[in-house]
């Protein structure tokens, strides 16, 4: 396929397999940025294989895992919350659904982690798009009650069903990944978590940009612009918000089975909605919407408590803390959110006058 | 030209229309076509049930009573949600600009396209030649459409930094990227100065060329009367008249219900 | 004692965690209806009311003594809690919600769910993380009728809801503050033009909502004899379940609402366990809002295009 001139100009076509692997804005908003966000990516990609290799403190590469495995629930969040605008304080309950899937999979049909995989992304995208029925027909504050108690109904479905669950023990015995050819075991070493988490968050970036730039992503922010004007220019409200709905948790189960096998063990706990609740701070700290926001935000706030080890005690508080000063201050997000200046201009404007615009 | 009469070949068919919003008739027993081809104009004083109807034509209010039926297939779009109904070939305007404020210009129009374009989740993912294709098509449509607004050269703007004319200009290519049979605009003119309507009368004369249909709502009587074929005229919810323009402006329950709310129709 | 007894049992227990649950959804709903908000943050505003009570007894306990004194230190007993509550509703709205009117939906809840996370862990740190046993402030009597009994305290607890719900709706129907509130919950900006100061309207309803609250901590904690600070965000939820439940921003409502949920949670008590309750609760709360978000005495809302 040529690229002709005149296309180069006006904004090259995305299509262009050779920059496809970079990450870019996808948006037609202009001449391309691709080459100098390549390089940055590139920088960055390479910065992260180097890690483990560098730092050989087991206990650091650990943090990074758990880093890594929030970054893909705040990049699966992104989707629902930020581009799609669809506010959402169950996540946990999709990454529950994720886990406990490849646990039951795993422990009583022992099915393998790459084929376990599979079948939590599937199953968790597939609760995420019962979930999303609620949301079609309501606005956003109930929607928010409604995935809030959805969140704890799992939690205390999974509490409770202890045949099946393992109740607040959870389930045990759950495998690590191996490559059963080679012989090869993941274990509780964590270099290999980190590069399976890596290779992960990249493939899932990857996935999301270009999702971005489709016709699907200008859908989703058409949507959240104004959702009434969009279904009048021919968008499906229904389409969008089940397609938000199952990849954030299509996503949320990929998460789920990684954490499942790494923990070799699941349970209630991990899912309550201390977790919904931070996975959405990652989100809105990093910028809604904003791919690079979320996974800002989540490194941000995995890698802060560990910092801030010596306060254990004061960590949650701290964090509460943390929310309300970001709010006051930059309620947009590090990064920016994509649909922020306006509403916030538009309100203030209201505010001050009490007339309409 | 004819009158229009309820024939089987109009384009589009109101008929026995009532819509009602607690104990209010907002549009009442409202009956009349649009043929094809033509540009018809649905004039009223302020809260007469214009856009009310337009709600009711694209999906957005479901009529207590009537039908309303759109093309050969006579179509139900009373029955249709309303992104079903772009797919049929009805877009529309707003009467207050309803723009995505913070996407391009440009993405503004390839999303009004959306329902002419079919790559979904799989598409996106895995981008077939088929979905790229489309996508080269889409955007070289859309430069395409802007180009015949005059808004080519700020494609890539974004849409809240256009001024007040040029977003109106906006909405109605956003509108046409649908490639509809009928086009609804509700106060394209609103707010415009008068060189802009001189422009926006040439716009819509060269829409309907291209063959599209068009059903207009105005209060300036400078922009209806010269411009439309057919005049249908509402006031508080029921049609008063319809004809041709010369006709609606000598009517004289036309004439009183302008006068009863103080706004008098000139002369075109 | 007959399956009908047990019922009615049930029924009356029901109604005297209803009426807190009704005083909290109150504190929801005068909130929501004024500034379209979802106050997070009220549920730990009723559990630090009932941490400020038990902080009260411990430190004046003894001082007060007889019947006389013990009446006179539980009415000193709600003012204190119910002040604290209230000024710490104002602080609240004025520093964490106030400057944030003009930004995007999502801001006040987050900012709402970290003042939540702040407080239930500034308890917690002060407190401690364990259950602590609440004193009775009153001696306990109980009585009979038939076959069902109740004590004086659900007969102070029904007493002191329904004074406040009373005053309440007297307060929104018949004074000047009460009906700007009105005015400002049917519409913002013509409440403007016509001169209502709106930041203190908004004040005086979390002031309300927060009082009311507290005084719904104190009496939760002497009918069920532990607090802890966890109690908050369950109480909200179901609190929040009960305003939606009657209509939220609807006043009435919430106190029907909140009747109506400990009521069932009177009787389901009787047959699930409590995390199950809890279940039914939030299933409740999904139910309603999916098949009629206005509630049962909420209005119906008309959108214009």
């Amino acid at each position: 396929m040529r690229k002709n001139r005149e296309d180069t100009r006006r904004g090259a076509p995305l299509w262009a397999p050779d920059l496809i692997r970079r990450r870019r804005p996808g948006r037609h908003r202009g001449p391309p940025l691709q080459l100098k966000n390549g390089i940055y990516c590139g920088f960055i990609i390479l910065a992260a294989f180097l890690i483990p290799l560098v730092d050989r403190n087991a206990y650091h590469i650990d943090v990074l895992v758990t880093a890594g495995i929030f970054m893909m629930l705040a990049l699966g969040l992104n989707v629902i919350v930020g581009s799609a605008g669809i506010l959402n304080l169950g996540y946990a309950a999709l990454f529950a659904i994720g886990s406990y899937t490849y646990a039951l999979a795993n422990i009583h049909l022992h099915i393998p982690f790459w084929v376990g995989l599979w079948i939590s992304a599937f199953s968790a995208a597939f609760f995420g798009m019962i979930l999303a029925f609620p949301a079609l027909r309501l606005s956003g504050d109930y929607i928010a009650m409604v995935t809030l108690g959805t969140g704890e109904i799992v939690r205390i479905v999974l509490n409770n069903l202890d045949p099946i669950t393992g109740g607040p023990n959870g389930l045990l015995g759950i495998d690590h990944p191996a490559f059963g050819i080679a012989g090869y075991n993941f274990g509780v070493r964590s270099e290999p978590y980190y590069y399976l988490v890596l290779g992960l968050v990249i493939l899932i970036v990857v996935v999301l940009k270009r999702i971005e730039s489709s016709r699907l992503g200008r859908a989703w922010l058409a949507l959240r612009e104004d959702e009434l004007a969009a279904s009048c220019m021919g968008i499906n409200p229904v389409w969008a918000k089940l397609s938000a709905f199952g990849i954030g948790g299509f996503i949320a189960g990929i998460a789920g089975a990684v954490f499942a096998s790494k923990q070799g063990t699941v349970s209630p706990d991990s899912f309550d909605f201390v977790v919904s609740v931070m996975v959405l701070a990652m989100v809105v700290l990093g910028g809604l919407g904003n791919i690079a926001g979320a996974m800002l935000g989540a490194l941000v706030l995995s890698l802060l408590p560990e910092l801030l080890r010596g306060f254990d005690l004061y960590r949650m508080l701290l964090f509460g803390f943390a929310m309300i000063v970001m709010m006051l201050f930059r309620p947009q997000g590090i990064l920016g959110e994509i649909h922020y200046q306006e509403e916030f201009e538009n309100k203030l404007l209201k505010r001050e006058s009490g007339a309409k615009l | 030209m004819k009158p229009n009469t309820l024939s089987q070949s109009s384009l589009l068919r109101v008929e026995n229309v009532t819509k009602r919003f607690g104990g209010v008739t907002a549009v009442g027993n409202v009956t009349f076509s649009v043929e094809l081809g033509q540009i018809v104009g649905l004039i009223g004083p302020n809260g007469a049930g214009k856009t009310t109807l337009f709600n009711c034509v694209t999906g957005l209010g479901l009529p207590e009573e009537g039908n309303i039926y759109f093309g050969d297939s006579e179509t139900l779009l009373n029955r249709l949600d309303p992104d079903q109904i772009v797919a049929a070939g009805v877009a529309r305007t707003f009467q207050t600009i309803r723009l995505f404020k913070h996407m391009s210009v440009l993405e503004n129009v390839m999303v009004g396209a959306h329902s002419k374009t079919r790559s979904g989740i799989l598409g996106a993912l895995l981008r077939p030649r088929w979905v790229l294709v489309e996508e080269k098509k889409l955007v070289s449509r859309a430069h395409q459409l802007l180009h015949f607004f005059g808004l080519d050269h700020k494609s890539y703007e974004i849409a809240r930094n256009l001024s007040y004319g040029h977003q109106r200009k906006l909405e109605i290519a956003r509108a046409l990227a649908s490639q509809p049979k009928l086009l609804l605009l509700d106060e394209p003119a609103a707010g415009m100065n008068p060189k802009e309507k001189e422009e926006l009368l040439d716009l819509i004369r060269t829409i309907r060329k291209s063959g599209v249909t068009i059903l207009l709502i105005e209060h300036d009587m400078k922009v209806i009367m010269p411009i439309s074929d057919h005049v249908v005229v509402l006031d508080y919810g029921k049609k008063i008249a319809e004809g041709k323009p010369k006709d609606i402006q000598r009517n004289p329950e036309v004439i009183e219900a302008y006068l009863g709310t103080g706004t008098y129709p000139s002369h075109a | 004692m007959t399956a009908s007894d047990v019922f009615i049992q049930q029924v009356i227990n029901g109604l005297t965690i209803g009426m807190i649950y009704a005083l909290i959804a109150l504190g929801y709903t005068l909130v929501y209806g004024i500034i379209q908000l979802i106050n997070f943050a009220h549920g730990e505003v009723f559990m630090v009311g009932a941490y400020l009570s038990l902080l009260i007894f411990t430190l004046f306990t003894g001082i007060f003594a007889g019947i006389g004194g013990s009446v006179l230190f539980l009415v000193l007993t709600f003012l204190f809690a119910m002040l604290g509550t209230s000024v710490m509703g104002l602080v609240i709205e004025r520093f964490a919600y106030r400057p944030l009117h003009a930004a995007p939906r999502l801001a006040p809840l987050i900012t709402a769910i970290g003042i939540s996370f702040l407080l239930q862990n500034a308890v917690m740190l002060i407190f401690g993380p364990t259950d602590k046993r609440f004193p009775d402030l009153i001696p306990i009597h109980q009585f009979s009728f038939g076959a069902v009994t109740f004590t004086n305290l659900q007969i102070l607890i029904a007493a002191v809801s329904v004074s406040l719900m009373v005053s309440l709706q007297i307060f929104i129907k018949t004074t000047r503050t009460g009906k700007a509130m009105r005015a400002l919950a049917d519409d913002r900006e013509a409440a403007s033009l016509v001169g209502i100061d709106i930041n203190r309207i908004i004040s005086i309803a979390f002031v309300i909502g927060s009082a009311l609250a507290g005084a719904g901590g104190v009496m939760f904690g002497m009918y069920y004899h532990t607090i802890n600070f966890h109690d908050g965000y369950l109480a909200g939820l179901k609190a929040f379940t009960a305003a939606v439940f009657g209509g939220i921003g609807n006043v009435p409502g919430a106190m029907l609402g909140g009747l109506l949920l400990g009521i069932l949670e009177g009787v389901g008590a009787g047959y699930l366990s409590s995390e199950w309750k809890n279940v039914f609760a939030f299933l409740i709360l999904i139910l309603i809002l999916l098949f009629r978000p206005s509630g049962l005495l909420g209005s119906r809302v008309v959108k214009k295009v």
